[in-house]
């Protein structure tokens, strides 16, 4: 073991680990599942949701694991019946005040707290007390928020400041009144907000959802394709969410290696693109001053004869090739190829310039 | 590119996004991520909270600009006259790194003569920024352990942008700034597969991984694995075959995804050349302005349609995998391997990853990639075998130029091609926002994205608008000498006194009608970035 290296055991499993690593953070990697709702990998550690907790030997009182470092020859149980009785009562705490209706929920399906209450045998029916009703909140074209949802765990309020910076909203109120909101509670306009949905993508539950892909899915119904995105250069991992054909949705995946599940608007939302009704569907071919309707191989047929035409009237001089920079590397490979081996000359560029 | 390229040896970032939350000192150059490319913002914040001391050096003041521990509020166009600014200080005041600059570069003499001009005073008038702030920029910069240069397409959208990229070098180089983690410099590329397409040689000069076509060796290996005789001439660059097409030199073109007719500067010419064209094929997902020049338009397939790769602008490549089939039924690079069979050389490929081993069998950096590795690993180039496990940093050791040594090129300022006079009295800056993209041909598709942004805006300072009785929402006219456009006004801090700012976004307020035609000699890039306009109301 290098210097600097602490050793600590979870569930008698022993671990090496580095002196500022969390004890969630070290469970992780060892594989073993410590549940938690207010966590989220791109945050800082918060405990606040207590749905961590661990025993430590010698230790008296449950300690929130996202929160507490590890120290050297530490011995963590992540379960006992203390421990489970504590995360039961916590989860029951949290559905007291939450609408359970989750056969019409967008979230179901993909949702912490709904997990968490089958894992601990959970219905919201031991506590009754008052519980919000408040509307919902979809006066913008993006991000669906329904505060009778929310569990206060704080996740879409520290993403938007912690990691966007964008300052959009913050947790509103007191005790019982407490929720996050924007300034004044006014709607999300460009002014207040980026609309990056960071903040749907982190919630827990189904408070924020993406109003687009309202009702056109559920998380086990799509087949999650991993891509990256179209767009700028940054290189964002992305995962298309398919539906019956169709790309329904997009989100990403915490191990994406560039941008960690973080997403901008273009990334999240801009994905219309694909199924618009705009998109050229076949090969057209200029007959005058309107272009007709063929097939792959007409338009193929004509292509070929007239660049082998032109190469023969001219020469390879006078025909070329432009690439683009939003092409695959495999196709600008492929373009600079037939430039090179069918028109026999290097008259290729590209528009990595624009 | 051309710029990193000659004076460091590769036209790509030195270093990877992962690193930057441990920058101490970011110098951000003619780049707004916080619009353009908002997850390397992500990044670039995270820095700043962990109390990273940064300088922007940008004529708009941006989100981090706003931010900056020093602002370097320059006149578009006199990058070079400010980075000789800030190298002028960093030798007077001995804080340059003579140790690294004495092993590891060459050429530092004639860059010494030529910032001895460029003293303060002149260097204030040439850029407009005052002498403090160079130098506190320069005494930041110089004193930093992890010191990042960020910069952007302000830096390269100018006719001297390969210059500007070589006197970002200088400065860096001066420091001994590079081939360290989180110290470096980064190129923020604009599209997502810039990096790539620079990479596989669709370009008149280089083969694939930037393997020079005048060097008979490379031609010899592709030859052999390709079965005919490679061209020794370079080719035609896009302008020149625009160029020539106009003379009627130039007669067949085949266009992959690309919109000159309204994403090139001067879009004028651009159009005439395309209609002279006695054979165009476009292939692109929309109806551009681009493809009504056409002879056949060729439906192309979106990224969701197809399997591939893009290299990311931190050298990383990445999947492209298909989630459903191609709306049209063929992919571009089926397309390409039925026209290439037509015509009579064959292209035989099952898979795109088939594609790929052809690559790596040809292009050293790219060498030790396969979509079977990219399944289990991220890789960023070089790459050069099947067991290497990529890059993260460049030139920790030696620079990839003749005998490992990063060169020193001496500049001058030249500024912008076309400066403000009494007839077009403003300077108009052209970039992105956050919510669209390009020619807006994706995004404008995008229906919540146009409910948010449906029209461009002139973004003008309250002085300017004032003194022209302009309020915020009034329609104006936008004129240079090329052309006109109607736009509505937006009064904001961001623009300085004496610029206005435009995207590139709309169809329907075509920006690079009024940008000039003045162009980078070496690459070719457009001053997208500068040009005079007037404005009436």
């Amino acid at each position: 073991m290098s210097e600097g290296k602490l050793k600590i055991t979870i569930n008698g499993i022993e671990a090496a680990c580095e002196k500022d690593e969390t004890i969630l953070q070290v469970a992780k990697r060892l594989g073993v599942r410590i549940p938690t709702l207010c966590h989220d990998d791109r945050l800082e550690p918060y405990g606040g949701c207590r749905l961590c907790l661990v025993h430590i030997k010698g230790v008296a009182r449950p300690l929130s694991a996202c929160t507490t470092p590890v120290a050297d020859n530490m011995a963590v149980t992540t379960e006992n019946d203390t421990i489970r009785k504590i995360r039961k009562t916590i989860v029951e705490l949290l559905l007291s005040n939450h609408p359970n209706d989750c056969m019409r929920c967008e979230k179901s399906g993909d949702c912490t707290l709904q997990d968490l209450s089958y894992e601990y045998g959970v219905d919201g029916s031991r506590l009754e007390g008052e519980r919000w009703d408040l509307p919902v909140r979809e006066a913008n074209p993006f991000i669906r928020y329904e505060p009778n949802k929310c569990i206060l765990c704080g996740r879409c309020v520290r993403i938007c400041n912690e990691v966007v910076m964008a300052g959009t909203i913050d947790l509103t109120g007191r005790g019982f009144y407490a929720r996050p909101d924007t300034a004044f509670g006014r709607p999300r306009t460009l002014a207040n907000c980026e609309f990056c949905g960071q903040c749907v993508s982190t919630c827990p539950t189904g408070a924020l959802t993406d109003k687009k892909s309202m009702g056109r899915g559920r998380a086990c119904e799509m087949k999650k394709v991993r891509t990256t995105c179209g767009y700028c250069g940054t290189g964002c991992n992305l995962d298309l969410n398919v539906r019956d054909g169709r790309v329904v949705k997009v989100t990403s995946a915490y191990d994406a290696p560039v941008n960690h599940g973080n997403l901008c608007i273009k990334g999240r939302y801009g994905y219309d693109f694909i199924h618009s009704f705009e998109r050229i569907k076949s090969p057209l071919i200029r007959k005058g001053v309107k272009f007709v309707t063929a097939s792959w191989d007409e338009a193929l047929e004509v292509m070929a004869s007239r660049f082998k035409a032109l190469l023969k009237k001219y020469g390879p001089d006078a025909v070329g090739a432009f690439s683009s920079a939003r092409c695959t590397n495999e196709e600008n490979f492929l373009l600079a190829k037939w430039v090179r081996t069918s028109l026999g000359s290097n008259n290729v560029d590209n528009c990595a310039r624009v | 590119m051309a710029g990193l390229a000659t004076s460091l040896g590769a036209g790509a970032a030195t270093n990877s996004l992962a690193q930057m939350p441990e920058i101490d000192t970011l110098f951000l150059f003619g780049s707004n991520p916080t619009e353009a490319h908002p997850i390397v913002s992500i990044y670039l914040k995270k820095a700043l909270r962990n109390g990273a001391r940064l300088i922007v050096g940008d004529p708009r003041l941006t989100w981090m600009a706003k931010r900056a521990d020093v602002w370097l509020n320059l006149r578009p166009g006199s990058n070079i006259a400010l980075m000789n600014g800030l190298i002028h200080v960093i030798l007077k005041n001995g804080w340059e790194n003579r140790e690294f600059i004495e092993r590891r570069t060459e050429g530092f003499e004639e860059l010494r003569e030529k910032v001895r001009g460029y003293d303060l005073k002149k260097v204030e008038r040439l850029t407009g920024v005052s002498g403090d702030r160079i130098t506190e920029a320069a005494r930041l910069y110089s004193h930093a352990d992890k010191a990042m240069i960020v910069y952007g397409l302000g830096v390269t959208e100018h006719r001297t942008g390969t210059e500007n990229a070589m006197a970002i070098a200088n400065l860096a180089l001066v420091c001994g700034h590079i081939g360290r983690p989180s110290t470096g410099i980064m190129a923020l590329r604009g599209q997502n597969n810039v990096q790539g397409a620079s990479d596989l040689g669709p370009a008149p000069h280089i083969l694939p991984g930037y393997q020079p076509i005048a060097n008979p060796d490379v031609r010899a290996k592709f030859e052999k694995a390709w079965g005919v005789p490679v061209s020794p001439e370079a080719g035609l660059k896009s302008v020149e075959m625009l160029d020539k097409a106009c003379e009627g030199k130039f007669k067949g073109l085949f266009i992959l995804g690309e919109d000159p007719a309204q994403t090139d500067p001067n879009v004028h010419e651009v159009r005439r050349a395309l209609q002279s064209l006695e054979f165009l094929v476009v292939q692109d997902l929309f109806h551009t302005e681009t493809t009504k020049y056409a002879h056949v338009i060729l439906p192309g397939a979106s990224f969701a349609e197809k399997d591939g790769t893009f290299t990311n602008g931190e050298r990383r490549i990445q999947r492209v995998r298909k989630a459903i089939e191609p709306l049209s039924g063929m992919a571009e690079w089926q397309v390409i391997s039925k026209l290439s069979n037509l015509m009579g050389y064959p292209m035989t490929y099952r898979h795109p990853s088939e594609i790929m081993d052809e690559i790596a069998a040809l292009t050293p950096i790219y060498g030790g990639i396969s979509y079977e590795r990219l399944e289990r690993e991220s890789l960023q180039w070089p790459c050069p075998t099947k067991d290497h496990p990529g890059t993260k940093t460049l030139y920790s050791d030696l620079f990839s130029r003749p005998g490992g040594l990063a060169r020193f090129v001496a500049l001058d300022h030249k500024g912008p091609g076309e400066v403000p006079d009494r007839e077009y009295p403003f300077v108009l800056i052209t970039g992105r926002i956050r919510e669209h993209y390009n020619n807006g041909s994706m995004t404008g598709k995008v229906p919540g994205i146009v409910e948010l942004v449906p029209e461009e805006l002139l973004e003008m300072n309250p002085l300017d608008a004032k003194r022209l009785k302009i309020r915020d929402g009034d329609t104006v006219r936008v004129s240079s000498r090329r052309g006109e456009i109607t736009v509505k006004a937006k009064i904001t801090e961001r623009s300085q006194k004496g610029n206005v700012f435009l995207t590139f976004h709309f169809r329907n307020a075509l920006s690079n009608l009024l940008t000039s035609e003045y162009r980078d000699p070496i690459t070719g890039t457009p001053e997208y970035k500068s040009c005079a306009v007037k404005i009436e109301k």
